[in-house]
């Protein structure tokens, strides 16, 4: 009964919306996603026993298959915990209300056993299956198969929450989670303790004689148990209420005064920043972008792929603009009406915005210098690619800012938590990167390295050059649509 | 100082408010009152500009609000929480829409430094993040904030909401120095009769968007209130 007022609630809230439009959008794009997904391993069901029968055509598809599970378990959970989230449901109206708790509890946790995620794998165990019978494989213990790793996905499931549950609190969410697996991993790869043959070999002896299809069962209640008292516990009020008031740093952060005007705004930036969870992720996404370079040039395939050089160099100086700046002024977003009441002129705000990002180009450049070490050429593009950075890609986030229209909550935690992410958004992120990719290959062929790095360059100053001219184009743009933000800012979907 | 003109707004063809003419001359302490969906809010945003009007205008000192940026300058607000910073402390917000008005930090000090029984211990050298004050608190900071850099026109929206009885008596005698000895022109919205008619010097009672009652303040007045109150039939 409980559960049809549940819903009831769920699809309201869902379909009144104040973005309605937009998010609809989403979902059929994230629609087409998933159905792609399914084909692909709906696809890759029907030729798993051909194609390993073929590779390894004097062993048992099946028990190969077995062996690997280990894998897919541990890729699972880590695909789960970047994409897959507890179904939210705003619980603090209910709790006054005469519904038990468990109920709300249960109802969360079934709903989530039906995810998509859990459905996606048996996209490709049955029809593994369904062939490994048709090959005359016992039809029974098939069966026990196929629902063991039904079992299996579910036991993911609610594991993932827990790892979340207790992640969520740190800073840098994922770390204990890439922890955790590179551990799980490197015990299994250097076959100290081999969790790919415990695993095999219990699937091995449920297929073996049913029976012992009960232990997975009892795994997964008591995973469903924990999760449940986790839960519960969540359901009291003070675990929302809690001042959780975390000590305060004060700096005055004085060197910001030689910015004269733009000075107040660079300080309020540069404590947005530091002092909120989700911005804070920025800074951390902001090493990995730095690093990736060394992913690609210890590449032996890349070396001398220069059109790649501008990618990476477009990427790792401009990792923080990107991520920064295609939520301007978003981030602004829960106090933005006194922004717009107050004494301030919207060209030095925006200017406060570039100046930040310009800097953190120019520092992320410096910082990347090491690259010199894959040659001169790699450093020589990054160089390149910092000032088309600078002299383009900033002014082209922040007009793409001004389509922003989605708040952010800024206490909310998240490295890929895609709140206040619009599909423009990530539209904009592709000029970004593969416009000058793109620009440079073209010349690459034509002129050669050093002319097409010099076109790059060239670009990047003249956006330098009439940056007066675009701050002021990009200034109308957001006064356009200055009533629209405060409108979308002020809902709190 | 503001002179609205066939002033309205609707939304999806409702009207929510619709003012032919209003003027607020300076100095004056402003009431504005009304059951809830009156206006008031509707009223203080088109004066903020934060929201378009569909028909006519308001022009603050001269300047129509939603043609140029200049009433900036000597208007400032409180209207909600979204006028505050969550993330700086009281202190670190006051400095900062000090920047923003040209005041340096010794005349924030001493601005604040007036309100010290108004804050009651309670806000400053806190070491507390605004987003973690209370209710109550946040809305004091608020307020004080919205005195900076000795603005000529002030809006609060319902300034009394939210705190406490010592705190709304303090915040009265405020409010009524500002017009008096500094000659501010302080707009208020309240849902407290008797607060409003002991600030204020004149109360507009709004009523689905349209002025129904414009009161001088009197000893009558707040008889005068209750009793339009009373008998306004709830739908």
């Amino acid at each position: 009964m409980m559960v049809k007022h549940f819903i009831n609630l769920e699809w309201k809230s869902a379909f009144r919306a104040p973005n309605l439009g937009k998010s609809i959008g989403v979902k059929i794009f994230m629609g087409f996603l998933g159905l792609w997904l399914l084909l692909t391993f709906l696809g890759a069901g029907m030729i798993l026993y051909p194609g390993l029968k073929k590779i390894f055509p004097d062993k048992d598809p099946l028990l190969l298959v077995n062996s690997f599970l280990f894998y897919w378990v541990l890729g699972d959970l880590i695909f789960r915990f970047f994409f897959q989230k507890l179904p939210v449901m705003s619980v603090k109206p209910l709790l006054v209300l005469p519904i038990k708790r468990s109920k709300v509890v249960n109802y969360v946790l079934r709903k989530s056993s039906l995810s998509f995620f859990n459905f996606l794998p048996l996209f490709l165990i049955i029809p593994f299956g369904v062939t490994l019978i048709t090959k005359d494989y016992p039809v029974n213990s098939v069966l026990v198969w196929m629902l063991a790793l039904a079992i299996i996905t579910q036991i993911n499931n609610f594991l993932n929450y827990i790892i979340e549950s207790f992640s969520s609190k740190a800073d840098l969410s994922f770390l204990p989670l890439v922890a955790l697996s590179g551990i799980l991993f490197g015990l299994n790869h250097f076959n100290i303790i081999s969790f790919g043959e415990i695993i095999s070999d219990g699937v091995n002896a449920i297929y073996k004689s049913p029976i012992f299809i009960i232990a997975p069962i009892l795994i997964l209640i008591i995973i469903y148990l924990v999760n449940f008292k986790i839960l519960r516990k969540k359901l009291f009020l003070d675990g929302t209420l809690k001042n959780k008031a975390e000590a305060v740093n004060t700096s005055d952060l004085e060197w910001t005064k030689n910015f004269g005007e733009v000075g107040p705004f660079m300080r309020l930036d540069i404590k947005l920043i530091w002092r909120n969870k989700r911005t804070k992720s920025t800074v951390w996404i902001m090493v990995l972008g730095l690093l990736y370079g060394l992913f690609i040039y210890t590449n032996p395939g890349m070396s001398g792929k220069t059109p790649f050089y501008i990618f990476v160099g477009v990427f790792s100086t401009g990792i923080f603009l990107m991520n920064f700046g295609q939520f301007v002024p978003a981030w602004d977003s829960s106090y933005y009406k006194l922004l717009m009441s107050q004494n301030i002129k919207y060209e030095k705000y925006l200017k406060s915005k570039f100046t930040l990002m310009t800097f953190s180009v120019i520092i992320l450049f410096v910082l990347g210098i090491p690259y010199v070490y894959f040659g001169w050429k790699v450093l020589f593009a990054h160089f390149a690619a910092a000032i088309y950075n600078i002299g383009v890609n900033t002014h082209v986030i922040l007009w793409g800012g001004s389509y922003n229209r989605k708040k952010i909550n800024l206490d909310q935690k998240a490295a890929f938590n895609y709140q206040g992410t619009g599909a423009v958004q990530w539209l904009i992120g592709i000029p970004l990167l593969l416009l000058p990719m793109g620009i440079f290959t073209g010349f690459y062929f034509l002129t050669g390295f050093e002319a097409s790095c010099l076109i790059i360059m060239v670009m990047g100053v003249l956006g330098v050059v009439f940056h007066q001219k675009i701050m002021l184009f990009i200034t109308g743009k957001y006064l356009d649509s200055k009533y629209k933000m405060i409108d979308a800012f002020d809902q709190d979907n | 100082m503001i002179t609205t003109n066939n002033l309205s707004k609707k939304y999806s063809g409702t009207q929510v408010l619709s003012i032919e003419s209003l003027e607020i001359p300076k100095g004056q302490s402003f009431g504005l009152v009304g059951n809830n969906g009156a206006g008031k809010t509707t009223y203080f945003s088109l004066l903020l500009d934060l929201i378009e009007p569909t028909t006519g205008h308001i022009i603050n000192n001269e300047i129509q609000v939603n043609k140029s940026e200049d009433w900036k300058p000597f208007t400032s607000a409180f209207i909600d929480e979204s006028f505050l910073i969550g993330y700086l402390t009281a202190e670190e917000y006051f400095y900062f829409i000090g920047e923003l008005r040209d005041q340096n930090k010794a005349d924030i000090d001493k601005l604040v430094g007036q309100f010290e029984d108004f804050f009651h211990g309670e806000i400053l050298g806190q070491k507390k993040y605004l987003r973690d004050l209370s209710k109550g608190n946040q809305k004091k900071v608020g307020i004080v904030a919205a005195l900076i850099g000795n603005p000529e026109v002030i809006i609060l929206d319902e300034p009394f909401a939210n705190l406490d009885p010592t705190t709304q008596i303090r915040l009265k005698r405020i409010i009524k120095d500002l017009a008096e000895k500094q000659r501010t022109t302080v707009l208020i919205s309240s849902h407290d009769l008797m607060h409003v008619t002991d600030v204020c010097e004149r109360i507009v009672v709004l009523e689905k968007g349209k002025v129904v009652k414009d009161l001088k303040t009197s000893e009558a007045t707040l008889k005068e209130l209750e009793t339009h109150f009373a008998e306004t039939s709830v739908e």
